[in-house]
């Protein structure tokens, strides 16, 4: 259970971080869902309510440095220091290498990589004053095995996974875990955009047989937040029904 | 109302697990008293809380001993 632990999980506003925000709160936590707008931060608040769950939702850009301290300090303030923290945000701007615009690097880069060190800074100091903490990355499989048309993506997830080894590294004398979760292909609108004859070709492509649901990861998240994830850091979990074997 | 020698020194034996009698003014906290670098962050944590205010990272690397961490804040705090 994880009544009484404060936790934040960025992109909670659909697919996999609203999963994470709901399983954390069925655990107990008190969760902190972000989105990019007033809206969906109203959203979240909304689920969460209906949910019976504590909590609420803010809007946050997390390629936005200041915003991250400004909104840190009021969850602070209102819920407490959040000890669990889930980077979940994250876009695709696929394209390949020959074709590839500057902006599309940097934007995945900015909000797919640079988010993870501003957050997990952000955050740090908190855990250090509590003893403990647990930093949860959703970094991918294309990040492990690649994916033609997806360097930018792929160089931001697996930038996230050596990220994750060396803070795991830094911070493990304080009680703080930092892992990674590197989703295969789930149903969620980052997955429906693609051509459907492309998600029947993956779908042939994973032992289980099907996309994985945002619950699947959300699952592996409850699971590294709480009591089983106690001795585990540094680690990357491959939550992806086969689709990689490592 | 404590100096704030006695105040920096009660947050150095906290931080560092050391006695008092082993933080002197110019005890390096790295060298003398076994300090590691998470640890020299964690001091100048508890230094701007203790005192409310914020040592920039640029100052903080210059904070090595009592003796710096005094003058540093007497410098600094109205
Ligand atoms: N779906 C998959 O197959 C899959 C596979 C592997 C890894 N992943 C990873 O899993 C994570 C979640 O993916 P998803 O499929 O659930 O995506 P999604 O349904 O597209 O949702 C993305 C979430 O990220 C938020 N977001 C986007 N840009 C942001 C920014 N600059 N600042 C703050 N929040 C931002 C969005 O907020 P708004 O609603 O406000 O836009 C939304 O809540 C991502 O990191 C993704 O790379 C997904």
């Amino acid at each position: 259970m994880l009544t009484g632990k404060v936790a934040l999980v960025t992109g909670a506003s659909r697919g996999i971080g609203k999963a994470i925000a709901l399983d954390l709160a069925a655990q107990g936590a008190t969760v902190i869902g972000t989105a990019t707008s007033e809206g969906g931060a109203e959203k979240i608040s909304a689920y969460l309510s209906e949910a019976g769950a504590q909590g609420a939702g803010k809007c946050l850009n997390v390629t936005d440095a200041q915003m991250i301290t400004d909104v840190l300090a009021e969850i602070t303030k209102e819920f407490g220091v959040p000890t669990i923290l889930v980077n979940n945000a994250g876009i695709t701007r696929d394209n390949l290498l020959m074709r590839m615009k500057d902006e599309e690097w940097d934007d995945i880069i900015q909000t797919n990589l640079s988010s993870v060190y501003r957050m997990s800074k952000a955050c740090l100091r908190g855990m250090m004053k509590a003893k403990g903490g647990r930093i949860i990355n959703i970094a991918s499989v294309v990040g492990v095995m690649g994916n033609a048309g997806q360097t930018n993506y792929a160089a931001a997830k697996a930038g996230i996974i050596g990220f994750s080894k060396s803070l795991a590294r830094e911070v493990g004398a304080r009680n703080i875990t930092v892992n990674t979760i590197a989703p295969g292909f789930i149903d969620t609108d980052m997955t429906r955009a693609l051509p459907e004859e492309q998600r029947a070709a993956l779908t042939n492509q994973i032992p289980l047989s099907r996309l994985g649901e945002p619950e699947d990861i959300a699952k592996s998240v409850t699971f590294l937040a709480g009591e089983g994830g106690s001795y585990i850091t540094g680690q990357t979990l491959n939550v992806n029904g086969g689709m990689y074997m490592i | 109302m404590s100096s704030i020698e006695e105040r920096v020194k009660k947050i150095v034996v906290e931080q560092l697990g050391v006695e008092e009698d082993q933080v002197t003014a110019d005890a390096s906290f790295v060298d003398d008293l076994g300090a590691d670098s998470l640890d020299t962050v964690e001091l100048v944590m508890a230094l701007e809380e203790e005192f409310d205010c914020e040592i920039p990272d640029e100052e903080a690397e210059k904070i090595a001993t009592l003796a710096q961490a005094k003058a540093y804040i007497e410098a600094n705090l109205d």
